[in-house]
């Protein structure tokens, strides 16, 4: 048996739907996107879903504005988007301290684990920084067996403790983005 | 300087607002917050300091959450600039609650009064238009804004967006709180949604 037990094609369906599952049941209503690969199987249950309502953006700091909202007007939300959004975001996030409002985004990252494209790695690289510098709390998940308990805590202690906080999806865990002709 | 034919700001607010029965208010960075809290303190303000391009977002969300409530975005051309790809997003999402409206003075005056870009080039009627909101208009007299301050009450015909011509001349600060937390609380508490 091949040693990498963690190899996107055996396992890539279920962690978004352990995603989508979670967010179902904290009553999640609102999903702001900028679309990613990655996050491509997550958009389309957000899409079918009744309950929720999928918001596609132009720029990934609309996001974070719209969950402002969205909790003033007593809904919650969750921003998804890649790495490269999140340099994007850096001064509406200021929204977080200053509504303390629960904010939860899950990054699906770039920039690392194979990346072939250059132009990623920079905002890769200081995704994590980015965030806590901005007094977002990151968690990591790099293996689909974790997604789940990492997006729960995730989601717990955004919604519960209204602490704002960051999920980044590695690319060992999406898979290295292949190019080809 | 005044020039002839521009709307006063803190009129062309305080008439939208006159009559705004359950409607929540959100007021861009700058004069719009200022202009907002001169109408009259409402547990239904909310009032920016900051978070620019953010205002129609911000009211979006809102909208989204209480599709049955009247939900208007006051903000200025400089506000507006900033945020104009949420425009495109408003115009995708096609809110019937919301309304926009983008107090024009075509300079950045809390800043020193440099020029915007719609002193010269830009229409955001035409760019609201293009981006999917199909009720976009310029308003240019008080009798027109009395009218529309009934119409936005509708919450089934939205999204609206109107572009307000009005004078630059820098008015006395009206200064809303401050507090974000407080703001965000109380409109929540006004919706009857409790603190964590």
């Amino acid at each position: 048996m091949h040693a990498r037990t963690d190899a996107p094609s055996e396992t890539a369906s279920s962690w978004p739907e352990d995603i989508f599952s979670i967010l179902q049941r904290f009553e999640v209503r609102q999903v702001p996107y900028v679309p990613d690969a990655g996050h491509s199987q997550l958009i389309e249950r957000v899409l079918g879903a009744s309950s929720m309502r999928a918001v596609p953006l132009t720029t990934e700091e609309e996001g974070v504005a719209l969950l402002a909202g969205a909790w003033a007007g007593g809904q919650r939300g969750v921003l998804l988007m890649q790495s490269s959004g999140v340099g994007n975001c850096v001064n509406m996030l200021s929204l977080t301290q200053i509504f303390r409002f629960p904010f939860l985004t899950l990054v699906t990252m770039r920039g690392e684990w194979g990346e072939f494209n250059p132009w990623q790695v920079p905002m890769g690289s200081s995704t994590q920084a980015v965030f806590e510098l901005s007094g977002i709390k990151v968690l990591r998940a790099s293996h689909p067996g974790e997604v789940r308990e990492v997006v729960e805590a995730a989601a717990g202690q955004a919604y519960n403790a209204c602490t704002p906080t960051a999920v980044l999806l590695s690319q060992r865990l999406i898979g290295a983005k292949v190019f080809t002709k | 300087m005044s020039k002839a034919n521009l709307l006063d700001r803190r009129a062309v607010v305080g008439s939208l607002l006159a009559d705004r029965k359950n409607a929540i208010a959100v007021g861009g960075l700058g004069a719009s917050t200022y202009d907002i809290a001169a109408a009259g303190d409402h547990d239904r303000n909310f009032y920016l300091w900051g978070a620019m391009g953010g205002a129609v977002m911000i009211g979006l969300g809102i909208a989204l959450a209480q599709p049955e409530l009247p939900v208007v975005v006051i903000t200025g051309d400089g506000e507006m600039l900033m945020g104009m790809g949420s425009l495109a997003t408003v115009g995708l999402q096609k809110p019937g609650n919301l309304t926009i409206v983008v107090l024009d003075n075509e300079v950045y005056g809390e800043t020193g009064g440099q020029a915007s870009h719609t002193a010269a080039t830009v229409d955001l009627v035409g760019v609201a238009s293009s981006c999917g909101i199909a009720d976009a208009r310029p308003l240019s007299t008080m009798a027109e804004i009395e009218a529309f301050a009934q119409a936005m009450q509708d919450v089934r015909s939205g999204p609206r967006f109107v572009s307000v011509k009005i004078d630059s001349a820098n008015l006395e600060r009206v200064l809303s709180s401050r507090d974000g937390q407080y703001t965000v609380t109380r409109i929540r508490g006004a919706l009857g949604f409790g603190p964590i």
